[in-house]
């Protein structure tokens, strides 16, 4: 009897005592957030484009990290960033099926602009400034060119211009040799198929 | 002599420290010897506004105004930028894009000056004769003033380098004449004929930086112009503490690191400044230019080029106006005609192919090289696969391992290439020079910088695309908050009504104001 009350007493004791431990470390060690979120918004080109059916890139991480969306929505972020998640989240690369435009940028053609700050309330990043019955601007600086102001534009004086290639931001291309061209040619079939 | 022996001999003194690697290539320099020549002027000059490492100036001329020559046409942004000046005395005729020199071959914008052919100059600065006695600080801004960058070929604003920084004080001022690159003998030409002028140059900063002694870095194959500098320090009383060095032939010997190290063993850290290990660094021309800029008053309008190379009918040491074209200074020469020719700006090690001849000297052009296609296309047969020499590691004055930062670039694999210390990478094309698979490593590093500048940028501008949408949301969030509170103030100031008829009233009319609000 004594052997049979020691056990269960000091196994209570145990327990109770891991218990005690246990809610102390969830209390000291705790995350707010998954921190997979993060990490996955912190890939993402942040255009706020809403190309990937999310309102935002925010949005969509959060379903790519509980397994409600695939990795490969992001248009603007293509190959390079569908391949990063699918490495973050362990899962099989996939196509991304639509081909990224090239950089855009919104422009306000200014003396037809009536001023109704539509534009302004639809920009994700705030790059828009003006006030009601002024002329709005973009700031082209910010401008992720993600096109939701083109819409609510009752004028239709928004223009998406290509982003002008800048002298300081140019980069030297691959050299042009044989074998540089296979092993890239190699790269994209592999993502292209996996 | 194998690696270990030579340190040991080196440790005990037995032997000069001499940087890692390096190559000898062909010296070819054709133009050894041949007196400095002046490029006559040419009715239009084209000054592009963004001549040296750092930010472009603004231009402070407009269409039609009247210019001097080293009148001030454009000013400095920022801290790591200099002034322009016009290089003759004419007229504005317009400001617009122009392609210039950079491998992309792109353009950029330029002010054009029409010469009036007076080429009269401006004299609104004063000669600074007594520099003795000055302030640093007023050289150090005269300097800067009149444009000065690195005349080399890196064109980094000289000004900056020329500190009293009490953390670390400078003691040793290294004058660089070893003009390392094959056919480019502009330095050896200025030391020959301007020995003079350049010590006077090498006193003012010396004066500046507070250095005690002074390095003349010369290669041995230019013993003549070390010669002639030794003579001329013999003569002047001024400079007691410099003495000439003469060095091994050696490439990249001139690149300022590899160049520390071989006169003094200290080596600079990655990322830091030879000021960090208390020496400072300039070029002959520099020099030159310096001592033009505070005994004569005369801005940076006019440089040295080398105008050589294999398809060259008659290679000159040239002095050249900024702005004029190089299709101007090559005619000058006898060469017209550019088919089946490759023009090189700078050294063929580091120079950059051109892809037209329509573009302004500027700055940095230390050399103009015409060079014939087949020559150059000699230098770049199709790659071969590694095989593992190590004739690379062996070549590179940087100590890098240049085959497994190649395939990492190649393989977009940056974060180890990165690892590898890509960005201490000096481009001198070294590892290409000796790799015997023809391997174009160069590119590959040059490829793999501009993609990960390219992540940077895009990663950046994410960042704080990221934090403006948050901002907003947090705004809107508030807003929203705020609407609700006010909306339920309101209500309760409107709510207690102690009549029963009323309260269908009072309340209707909330309703009204919320809808409204």
């Amino acid at each position: 009897m004594t052997h049979l009350l020691a056990a269960l007493l000091s196994l209570g004791a145990f327990a109770l005592l891991a218990g005690v431990v246990l809610a102390v470390a969830q209390r000291v060690f705790h995350i707010e957030g998954d921190p997979m979120v993060d990490k996955i918004d912190s890939m993402l080109p942040q255009t706020q484009c809403g190309q990937c059916g999310y309102p935002g890139c925010k949005p969509y991480a959060n379903a790519v990290a509980s397994g409600a969306a695939e990795v490969n929505h992001c248009v603007p972020g293509g190959e390079r960033v569908m391949l990063q998640i699918a490495d973050l989240m362990g899962v099989e690369p996939k196509a991304v099926e639509e081909e990224a435009a090239a950089p855009m940028l919104a422009f306000v053609r200014e003396d037809e602009c009536i001023g109704c700050t539509l534009c302004i309330k639809a920009c994700p990043v705030d790059a828009i400034v003006g006030a009601p019955k002024q002329y709005h601007t973009v700031i082209v600086d910010q401008c992720t060119g993600c096109m939701l102001c083109v819409e609510p534009c009752p004028v239709d004086c928004i223009d998406m211009l290509v982003k002008p290639e800048l002298l300081e931001h140019w980069a030297w291309p691959l050299p042009d040799t044989r074998r540089a061209a296979v092993g890239h040619e190699r790269r994209g079939h592999h993502a292209g198929h996996a | 002599m194998p690696a270990m022996l030579r340190t040991l001999a080196q440790k005990l003194g037995m032997m000069a420290h001499g940087f890692h690697g390096g190559v000898h290539p062909h010296e070819r320099k054709l133009t050894a010897g041949m007196p400095i020549e002046d490029c006559p002027l040419a009715p239009l000059y084209i000054v592009p506004l963004k001549q040296h490492i750092g930010e472009a100036c603004t231009p402070l001329v407009a269409v039609g105004d009247k210019v001097l020559r080293g009148q001030k046409i454009a000013r400095a942004e920022g801290y790591v930028s200099v002034p322009l000046h016009a290089p003759t005395s004419g007229t504005v005729v317009k400001i617009e894009e122009h392609p210039v020199v950079h491998p992309s071959g792109m353009s950029m914008p330029c002010v054009f000056i029409e010469a009036d052919g007076l080429d009269e100059e401006d004299h609104s600065l004063e000669r600074m004769t007594n520099w003795r006695d000055l302030d640093a600080a007023v050289l150090r801004e005269r300097v800067r003033m009149c444009g000065i960058a690195g005349l080399g070929g890196a064109v980094f604003p000289t000004f900056i380098k020329l500190v009293q920084d009490k953390k670390n004080p400078i003691q040793t001022l290294v004058l660089n004449g070893i003009e390392c690159e094959p056919y480019l003998t502009n330095d050896h030409q200025m030391m020959l004929e301007q020995a003079e002028e350049v010590l006077q140059g090498m006193a003012i900063i010396m004066h500046m930086v507070g250095a005690e002694s002074g390095i003349i870095a010369i290669e041995d194959n230019k013993s003549d112009a070390a010669r002639v500098m030794r003579q001329a320090l013999a003569e002047n009383s001024e400079l007691a503490h410099v003495h000439v060095a003469v060095l091994p032939t050696r490439y990249p010997q001139g690149s300022e690191k590899q160049l520390i190290y071989s006169l003094t063993g200290k080596e600079v850290p990655a990322g830091k400044l030879p000021l960090h290990v208390g020496v400072i660094c300039q070029n002959v021309g520099t020099a030159k230019a310096i001592r033009d800029a505070v005994l004569l008053g005369k801005p940076l309008t006019e440089r040295l080029v080398t105008v050589s190379g294999d398809a060259m009918p008659r290679p000159a040491n040239l002095r050249v106006r900024l702005g004029l074209t190089l299709r101007y200074v090559f005619a000058q020469r006898g060469l017209e005609d550019f088919e089946n020719i490759q023009i090189l700006h700078g050294g063929p090690m580091m120079g950059e192919r051109l892809r037209i001849p329509d573009v302004p000297v500027i700055k940095s052009s230390i050399g103009l090289l015409a060079m014939h296609q087949d020559t150059v296309m000699q230098a770049h047969p199709a790659e071969q696969p590694c095989i593992r020499c190590g004739h690379c590691s062996q070549a590179c004055p940087a100590a890098l391992v240049p085959n497994l930062m190649a395939d990492h670039c190649r393989n977009e694999q940056f974060d180890k290439a990165e690892a590898y210390n890509l960005f201490d990478c000096i481009e001198c094309g070294a590892c290409s020079y000796v790799c015997p698979s023809n391997i174009p490593l160069v590119q590959y590093f040059r490829y793999g910088k501009g993609q990960i500048a390219q992540l940077r940028r895009e990663h950046d501008f994410a960042e704080a695309s990221r934090q403006r949408f948050d901002a907003r949301d947090a705004r809107l969030a508030r807003e929203k908050a705020e609407k609700a509170a006010r909306r339920s103030r309101v209500r309760k100031e409107l709510a207690p009504a102690p009549d029963k008829d009323t309260t269908t009233k009072v309340e209707k009319s909330t309703n009204d104001k919320a809808e409204e609000s």
